[in-house]
């Protein structure tokens, strides 16, 4: 559905993004992760359409991003929410939504419809009349993205969609979004909000400039960090110690009465590690497994590439 | 270009000036005075001439200087709400959205453009209706004759108004480009008004008389200054400039 080979974008000397590649699949939920000036929001507006890039390519169901009439073709089929909502505040929600309707060709009917349908299920349906410059951020929020797609788009593009809102309006955000990924829509959205990542995203991406890493938040955490299994223990001495490296080539460190061990699949070698601690005379309090979390990932991927 | 799509943009923007109590008054004062003020003016010299044969004969060189305020309205009502249209677009960052969305570049300028020229033209239209008619209503006696409507007034509502509006709004179109508040963008964009002043200087010294022949010269010289000024406007208003170069 979204492809990228080697897209890059340069302002004057500056590479704002440099060589992405990558392919997003239909209904996916695909997340940009990265710092500020990574180069999230240029990559979208050149998805998007809105500039022009330096080199590589980018296709959006087959359309090239790159050609003037594909573009036209891709602007039809998408729907964008930028960071800043870009609302016009002295039009009520409706008009607002019924202006960028008009602008898809959606018949009288069809647009009706669409907003009725978006503001009930973003619960502003009451306040439709109202002018948007009266509403509270959260509330400016819903109806940019019920904007995004007022037209039924098959692709969604969304830019931190939930920056800078309060932590309920955000999270009304995030459910909403989850209920477009129920209905299989494909969702491409920038986040530097790990938790939000973790909680949409089907796959993430790591930017900064280029992609650093690609892959499910499981892929990622296991690729970079592994996981950890620990093992709470009445007391610890060097026979238990002994037979646990003895089991497991993993790396095993002593942490005051537990013991922290590097596994590959926890799932199936935790039972062997239990055994070799309990033939050895340990006596168990509890074994936990110890997993990186995406904030680990991203933080550890940043700073590498950090000089 | 579909003009279907521009009249989307236009009537958008008609809706948002319609509420911008400030845009309404600026149309509206204007042309007034104008409209109203000037015939007055003509009222009261009437009244102390008294019949005097060198200012009734000199009456029709004052109410076509009268009717070149029209033009000078042309050049200046539109950068009000040109420079409200796309600078408070960019404030309120309200392009970005508007550009993904299946429209070409050329579709959202001209529907800007048209949304800016039409309350301007209508003002200024329906001032120089009631322009005329205030003055036909005072002169007539003293002339002899109605003096409107004349062949001047028809070349300066019909074909230099909207030429010069159409002027005024891609300077601001141009303007807008560079500025991001809506007062400088409007306080640059009325410099327009100079040249239009100078033609009017020129038309009292009798230099480029306020006559048909040259009000058509006039046109032409305005025809080509919009052209150019159009192609300079479409190259600033592209995607990739307006995200990333307006500032």
């Amino acid at each position: 559905m979204i492809d990228a080979i080697h897209l890059t974008k340069k302002f004057g000397d500056v590479t704002a993004v440099d060589g992405l590649t990558f392919h997003v699949a239909e209904g996916e939920v695909f997340g940009f992760l990265g710092p500020n000036g990574a180069g999230k929001t240029t990559t979208i507006r050149m998805l998007c359409c809105l500039i022009a890039r330096t080199s590589g390519e980018a296709w959006i169901a087959g359309y090239d991003t790159g050609n003037d009439a594909d573009s036209l073709k891709i602007r039809k089929i998408i729907g964008f929410m930028p960071e800043n909502t870009g609302l016009y505040g002295e039009l009520s929600a409706y008009r607002n939504l019924d202006f960028y309707a008009r602008l898809y060709d959606r018949t009288e009917q069809q647009r009706k419809e669409s907003i009725e349908r978006l503001l009930r299920l973003l619960g502003l349906w009451e306040k439709k009349d109202q002018p948007v410059g009266t509403f509270s951020k959260g509330m400016k929020q819903k109806v940019a993205i019920a904007r995004a797609l007022v037209h039924d788009p098959e692709i969604l593009f969304l830019d931190e969609p939930t920056a800078n809102l309060d932590p309920e309006a955000a999270k009304t955000v995030r459910d909403f979004i989850l209920e477009l990924k129920k209905e299989k829509k494909t969702i491409f959205l920038n986040t530097h909000n790990l938790d939000e990542a973790q909680k949409l995203c089907d796959r993430i991406g790591i930017l900064k400039t280029h992609l650093l890493r690609i892959g499910t938040p499981k892929e990622l955490k296991e690729a970079l960090l592994g996981s950890k299994t620990v093992i709470q223990l009445e007391e610890v001495n060097d026979r238990i110690v002994a037979a646990v490296k003895h089991h497991t080539p993993g790396k095993v460190e002593v942490v005051d009465h537990r013991l922290v061990i590097d596994v590959t699949n926890a799932e199936s070698e935790n039972p062997g590690l239990v055994e070799a601690v309990f033939t050895a005379g340990g006596r168990i309090q509890f074994v936990q497994g110890l997993n990186p979390s995406l904030e680990d990932v991203y933080l550890k991927t940043v700073r590498e590439e950090t000089p | 270009m579909r003009l279907s799509k521009a009249w989307i943009i236009a009537s958008k923007d008609l809706s948002i000036f319609r509420k911008k109590k400030s845009i309404f008054y600026t149309m509206i004062i204007f042309p007034l005075f104008v409209s109203i003020g000037l015939p007055l003016l003509i009222y009261f010299i009437a009244g102390r001439s008294a019949g005097t044969p060198d200012i009734v004969s000199g009456l029709p060189l004052i109410i076509n200087a009268f009717a070149f305020f029209f033009l000078i309205g042309a050049a200046t009502l539109p950068t009000t709400i040109a420079s409200y249209t796309i600078v408070g677009e960019k404030q309120e960052q309200s392009l970005e959205p508007l550009l993904a969305t299946p429209i070409t570049d050329r579709e959202i300028l001209l529907g800007k453009s048209i949304g800016a020229l039409l309350p301007p033209l209508l003002a200024i239209w329906i001032g120089g209706v009631i322009f005329m008619g205030m003055i036909d209503a005072i002169t007539s006696g003293l002339l002899g004759y109605l003096y409107f409507p004349n062949a001047v007034m028809a070349v300066i509502m019909l074909l230099l108004v909207p030429l010069a509006a159409v002027t005024s709004v891609e300077v601001s179109v141009i303007v807008s480009a560079k500025v991001n508040d809506v007062r400088t963008a409007q306080q640059l964009g009325s410099m327009i008004v100079i040249p239009f002043a100078m033609i009017y200087v020129l038309g009292e010294i009798n230099v480029f008389p306020l006559t048909v022949p040259y009000l058509i010269i006039l046109a032409v010289i305005l025809l080509v200054v919009d052209r150019v000024l159009f192609s300079l406007a479409v190259s600033t208003f592209r995607r990739d400039e307006i995200l990333t170069k307006w500032k």
